[in-house]
């Protein structure tokens, strides 16, 4: 499953980042690292890009550039 | 020699808020040299010129993608600052640590300035500052920018800090330190002979820096034991090695915040903000919102207040050129000085003037739309728009203001994320047709397509955004290649703008405005007279048609006589067209000795066709931009070969496509 797939409202945990160069690292960064929790608030009223939630802040990024995040689903404890 | 402070943090962070509160009114803004990336002093206030603040951009990290990012690394590398004060935004510490971990790698003395303290605290949630001091080892000063709260403990903290030497920290553990350990035995000494901190230049070779494995002369020897570390490094964490820094740092501050961040739930101000958003980027009514946000701006600066104020102003004008004329006149001073005083300067630089309630109102709701963080929310809605042509969501509020006025929408450019956004977004702007063109319109229309008034406005309008379109595919293609700076952008709670922020940001611009109407704009006015007021054997004439401006107008003529229009009149409107675009239709009036609508309307009809009036009508949309626009251009882009560049492709393109149109239109009619 990858990022860009995931419904709003779902809670999931990263496994892994893909892409290259400055898309990856600018993800990482931004602290999208394997483990990282985030939750997928929105889709953007024209179907992109996504609003989603880690961190404790709200981060906007496109389905094309979420589609290299590698996650999967966490049950709500 | 004033020692030198750095303000560094990442976006929305309240750093401007603080810099505006350590420095007061003594800043000066200006550009980083050669990028368009603002770049702000000021002096610290009760330390008059003995601490200097450079405010740098709002950056995440300081990797070397982005103008901002490296103009910002460069600072820190050469200038060699006395302090950083790296800001963040005590809501959200987590992020806002990442940067202050590759700060610390800089060996520079640093103190840690934990903003937003309030929100903090009112939300029941608490940050053990005292703990924070201890495993970050630097000073740690909490404060709430926005109700001035703090400010003096930053500057004691200043005072305190800023001849200490930093304090070297040897933070975190696991395979990716023992690889920073082993190869900064290898490059230490070399890095210590150029002056560079070691463990951001070991950083750096990690992430494959080829500039920095250069200029540290890495040989090959080296650099097959430092690949060999490398391996061991990727192998023993399971991950390669840029991942695996960026996770270094990231579990250090998720066991910093574990110690010493308590919060138990979301703040106030987070929580708003999703209700807030609930609407303002709701999946149906989050665009027709904008639309109308956007209307009612203009309806407030260009009909409501502007149009009044201008009116106010412009007779103001009117009024003190009159007295200053009639005083000059009085005291037979000579005429063509009252003339160059009256028709040239006062009526060149006073109609521009005359512009500036328009851009104090407009920029007074950009900075309140900024501020509150709404506009990374029109960047949210409207991305997905833009995207196609290489630009993000940042850019439409600009081009929207385009429809106004030019002048405002490039000086807006400034708060887009990247330098390639801001110099594309400057180059199509000016397409969007402004208001200042309407009358151009209005007359054409008259003269030729009374019948057909509204579809003609909407092609032209429609010409304007297609050409805009067609040219960004273009540049996107030749001029700014390479890979535009990803999309990936934090979206900040909704704050309530500070008064004072918002009016230190419109009175910039309106200083800006005045200085460009002084300068760039002062001098223009004084040639185009000129032009238009003498002929070659240098005397004053009566007659407009006899002025160096017409018989230029004359000569270049025939250049537009593929476009259907080679009449001298046509061009020489053209030609002052560039002070302002109002004008064109002054001048065709006066060059046509046309004394009422009627005769106006037919002396066009000698001069154009139908066609060509319409291909003169895309002509005049697209072409380079007024004097005023011009200036913005020159000053927002930092360069004037760059911004003649500009306005040379927008006049081409007006001239192809002009030319395209006469061209099929005179086959098919």
């Amino acid at each position: 499953m990858t990022l860009d797939e995931i419904q709003p409202g779902k809670k999931v945990v990263i496994k892994s980042v893909g892409g290259q160069g400055l898309l990856r690292r600018r993800l990482l960064e931004m602290g999208l690292t394997p483990k990282t929790k985030v939750m997928v608030r929105k889709v953007a009223p024209m179907g992109d890009p996504i609003e989603v939630f880690l961190r404790s802040y709200v981060l906007t990024l496109r389905k094309d550039d979420a589609s290299k995040i590698a996650v999967e689903e966490v049950k709500d404890e | 020699m004033s020692k030198k402070i750095a303000l560094i943090g990442n976006q929305n962070c309240g750093k401007t808020t603080l810099f505006n509160a350590l420095t007061g009114s003594s800043q000066h803004v200006g550009n980083f040299p050669g990028v368009t990336v603002e770049q702000k002093r000021g002096f610290i206030k009760k330390h008059k010129e003995d601490y200097e603040l450079i405010d740098l951009p709002g950056i995440y990290s300081l990797s070397p993608y982005t103008s901002e990012e490296i103009v910002s690394t460069q600072f820190l590398l050469e200038e060699h600052p006395d302090l950083i004060i790296d800001i963040i935004d005590a809501t959200n510490i987590e992020r806002n640590l990442y940067l202050t971990m590759q700060l610390m790698e800089l060996n520079i003395p640093m103190i840690l300035v934990l903003n937003m303290m309030d929100e903090v605290i009112q939300s029941g949630n608490c940050i053990d500052i005292d703990g924070l001091q201890e495993r970050m080892g630097m000073k740690v000063i909490p404060i709430s920018a926005s109700k001035n709260e703090g400010i003096e403990d930053v500057i004691t903290a200043i005072e305190k800090t800023i001849d200490q030497p930093a304090r070297h920290l040897d933070l975190c553990s696991g395979p990716v330190h023992k690889a920073i350990h082993a190869i900064s035995h290898i490059v230490e000494q070399k890095a210590h002979d150029l002056g560079l901190p070691v463990r951001y230049c070991v950083t750096k070779l990690i992430e494959g820096d080829t500039n920095m494995y250069k200029r540290l002369y890495v040989n090959d020897n080296d650099k097959h034991i430092i690949e060999h570390i490398l391996e061991g490094m990727e192998n023993e964490s399971g991950t390669d090695r840029e991942a695996a820094l960026v996770d270094m740092r990231y579990s250090f501050i998720e066991e910093v915040c574990y110690y010493c961040v308590f919060s138990e739930s979301a703040t106030k101000e987070q929580v708003r903000s999703e209700k807030i958003d609930r609407l303002l980027t709701h999946k149906y009514f989050g665009i027709p919102i904008f639309i109308g946000i956007m209307l009612l701006i203009f309806y407030f600066t260009f009909s409501l207040l502007g149009a009044p104020l201008q009116d106010l102003l412009d007779q103001g004008i009117t009024f003190l050129s009159d007295s200053l004329l009639h005083f000059l006149e009085i005291n037979d001073v000579a005429y063509w000085l009252r003339a160059l005083i009256g028709d040239g300067i006062l009526a060149g630089v006073g109609s521009v003037l005359s512009f500036l309630p328009v851009i104090v109102i407009l920029f007074f709701f950009l900075s309140l739309l900024e501020d509150s963080g709404y506009m990374a929310r029109v960047a949210f809605v409207m991305d997905k728009a833009l995207r196609k042509i290489g630009l993000s969501g940042r850019s439409f509020v600009p081009m929207l203001i385009g429809f106004g006025c030019s002048v405002p929408a490039i000086m807006a450019t400034r708060t887009l994320a990247s330098d390639r956004d801001r110099k594309m977004t400057i180059v199509l702007t000016p397409f969007m047709s402004c208001s200042a063109k309407l009358p151009i319109y209005g007359m054409i229309i008259a003269a030729f397509f009374p019948s057909k008034a509204a579809l003609v406005m909407i092609t032209i309008y429609c010409i304007g955004i297609l050409v805009a379109i067609v040219s960004a595919v273009f540049l996107k293609k030749t001029v700014f290649l390479g890979e535009p700076v990803p999309f990936v952008m934090e979206l900040p709670a909704y704050r309530i703008p500070t008064f004072k922020n918002v009016l230190l940001n419109v009175w910039d611009k309106a200083k800006d405005f005045i200085h460009k109407a002084f300068t760039v704009i002062f001098i223009a006015s004084i040639v185009i007279w000129f032009l238009q007021s003498f002929n070659f054997t240098f005397d004053m004439i009566e007659d407009s048609s006899q002025s160096i401006l017409a018989a230029i107008g004359s000569y270049v003529a025939p250049i537009f006589k593929p476009l259907g229009f080679d009449d001298w009149r046509a061009s020489t409107a053209l030609m002052t067209g560039i002070t302002a675009k109002e004008s064109v239709v002054s001048t065709l009036t006066v060059l046509t000795q046309a004394s009422s609508t009627v005769s106006l309307n037919n002396a066009l009809a000698t001069i154009f066709t139908p066609l060509s009036a319409f291909t003169y009508l895309v002509f005049t949309v697209l072409y380079m931009p007024c004097i005023a626009a011009f200036a913005a251009t020159k000053r927002e882009l930092c360069s004037w070969i760059q911004a003649i560049l500009t306005v040379s492709f927008q006049t081409g393109m007006a001239y192809l496509v002009a030319l395209l149109i006469y061209q099929i239109g005179s086959v098919i009619l």
